[in-house]
């Protein structure tokens, strides 16, 4: 198997390519990003996070996102979130729900699994009696069913972070955004958690954007990997890869992409130095 | 390639598998409960500290006594702890000293619950608004450093001699510590839960109510016991100073001790006041800990 690179300076091209891929209506996008800019201060002292990026993440696409320090990637994903408000361009997200997932699992200390999960359906306004089953079978489907009432200090870091996924899936999101959520992670927990998300995402063919600095995990994950280049972030390179089975870190397709990335990063590092 | 010759629900069973495994094996060695068992060791770690402090304030109360210092021993001024503890056992069997303990608490909670409801709604209110943040800030810190007995004066001319002055004075005394509590605790409410609460969809009374308030109940709780150190501090002065006719108090009780160069009976009710001092102190501390164990804000050894 091989995989496809494509250089596309002209961003507007991907849901054309998008539509090519099985199981995906063709041009539905789900995120899109038209020159983004984003500067923090003003004068000598403005910092371009973020310079005319454009983006477009399809209807059940895994997008992942890599880029060496300074590219923006947070700032990237808290615009599509609605957290942060861009300097120029637009965001459309088509009225689409957003989740979004963080490095850290940011569930609330004084809370069980399952009431962090109910929390999330209390804002969506969910009955009381809805919520509490709902909250049940999202914590089965990250397998913690049998540890909805334990409290985040009693969890591993690895569950802790399905709990914020399922918190996550709560609300009822169709676009999910992740920020290095499996970066604090030791190598096997996420390895599985590789196969768990993967499978979710499929089952509820949810669109993620899925930021990284790990070039094998994006290898791994992604329908699409776009490096970014840094300070200020631009999209420079997009690479797609096919959906022809299961796949896994050590797939030598993975190792192949991923090193191949590897040498466009490195080389705009080089730029850099 | 190899791994696509696996059919895809073998795969996905044995992922199940493996995850319930890796989360069994870290999670082993972790107490997830409290112990049940050795209760009796529990207790006795829990007591001796408290029994060794009794012991040395009774031996030191008995070198005081043997001493004779400046001969009051041998006057009968100053009697030894044995003839003290008979002497506050006789007074527990009076009504007196009880109707003294249940005026002298009442006051108490009246004033603290004051105090909490004025501290509180200031801090809340404060916390919310920025540029009265910056504007009281210095005062409520400016309050907190004024002892409180120095607002005896004020609160006797404004009041006269009368409950509402001793209450005045618990308020000033013990609101400020409960406003900074609260508004350190809002401060404190960490920025990473504030972004999860707000994507989750959180706004305004919710996010209070949801987030930011349960993210400040520890800071608020050592509000609220600093505040009580104080209102408690202040209600005994102001017992000691404002003298109401006909409301017996453990303050009254004390300066008749005084009056009477009663010094057994003063220290009967020293220990009185020491005691409930003691108790409500407990409290706080056995909340305290309880917030911080759901949080897992405990290490193994504060966890006794």
């Amino acid at each position: 198997m091989s995989v496809v690179q494509r250089y596309r300076p002209d961003p507007g091209t991907a849901a054309q390519l998008n539509g090519g891929r099985p199981g995906r209506p063709a041009g539905d996008t789900a995120v899109s990003l038209s020159e983004i800019s984003k500067v923090y201060g003003r004068g000598p002292n403005a910092v371009h996070a973020v310079d005319r990026l454009s983006l477009t993440v399809g209807q059940g696409e895994f997008v992942c996102i890599v880029g060496a320090s300074g590219c923006g990637k947070s700032t990237l994903l808290s615009i599509v979130a609605g957290l942060d408000t861009p300097t120029a361009g637009q965001v459309d997200t088509g009225g689409r729900r957003v989740g979004i997932m963080f490095q850290e699992p940011a569930l609330f200390p004084w809370l069980t699994a399952r009431r962090n999960v109910e929390l999330a359906l209390r804002a969506l306004k969910v009955p009381k009696e809805q919520r509490r089953r709902r909250a049940t079978e999202l914590l089965e489907a990250v397998h913690l069913g049998d540890f909805a009432d334990k409290r985040p200090h009693e969890l591993s870091g690895g569950m802790r972070q399905r709990v914020a996924l399922a918190r996550a899936l709560a609300q009822e999101a169709d676009v999910l955004l992740m920020d290095e959520p499996f970066g604090a992670l030791d190598a096997m927990t996420r390895d599985l958690l590789h196969d768990e998300l993967e499978r979710i995402c499929s089952q509820r063919s949810l669109s993620v954007l899925f930021v990284t600095h790990n070039v094998r995990e994006a290898a791994r994950l992604g329908d699409r990997v776009v490096l970014l280049s840094s300070r200020p972030g631009r999209v420079i390179e997009q690479y797609d890869v096919p959906r022809t089975g299961p796949r896994r870190i050590d797939s030598a397709s993975v190792a192949t992409l991923a090193s191949q990335i590897t040498d466009r990063l490195r080389e705009e590092m080089r730029r850099h130095g | 390639m190899a791994d696509t010759k696996t059919p895809a629900s073998t795969r996905a069973g044995s992922q199940d598998t493996a995850i319930a495994g890796l989360d069994s094996l870290e999670l082993a060695g972790f107490s997830t409960g409290r112990d049940r068992g050795r209760i009796a060791r529990k207790t006795w770690t829990a007591a001796w500290p408290k029994v060794l402090a009794a012991g040395l304030v009774l031996g030191a109360w008995q070198l005081f006594y043997l001493s004779d210092f400046h001969g009051d021993t041998s006057t009968g001024l100053v009697k030894g702890p044995g003839a003290g503890l008979a002497n506050l056992w006789d007074q527990l069997q009076h009504g007196q000293l009880w109707s003294a303990i249940g005026n002298t608490v009442r006051t108490a909670v009246v004033g603290y619950l004051l105090a909490m409801l004025i501290g509180s709604v200031i801090g809340a209110i404060v916390s919310r608004i920025p540029p009265l943040r910056a504007a009281t800030g210095s005062i409520i810190s400016g309050l907190q450093t004024m002892p409180s007995i120095a607002w005896f004066p004020f609160a006797i001319i404004l009041f006269g001699t009368s409950e509402s002055a001793i209450l005045f004075v618990m308020v000033l005394g013990a609101a400020p510590s409960i406003a900074n509590g609260l508004i350190t605790g809002v401060d404190y409410t960490p920025p990473l839960l504030l972004r999860a609460g707000r994507t989750m969809g959180l706004r305004g009374v919710a996010l209070y109510r949801h987030l930011i308030l349960p993210a400040s109940l520890p800071a608020y709780l050592a509000g609220l016991k600093q505040g009580w150190a104080f209102a408690w501090r202040s209600l005994m002065a102001g017992e000691l100073l404002v003298i109401i006719v006909g409301n017996l108090s453990l303050g009254i009780l004390l300066n008749n001790a005084q009056d009477n160069q009663d010094l057994t009976g003063a220290i009967s009710i020293m220990i009185v006041i020491l005691v409930i001092g003691i108790v409500v102190d407990t409290i706080f501390s056995k909340t305290d800990l309880a917030v911080r164990r759901r949080r897992g804000l405990l290490t193994d050894t504060q966890s006794v």
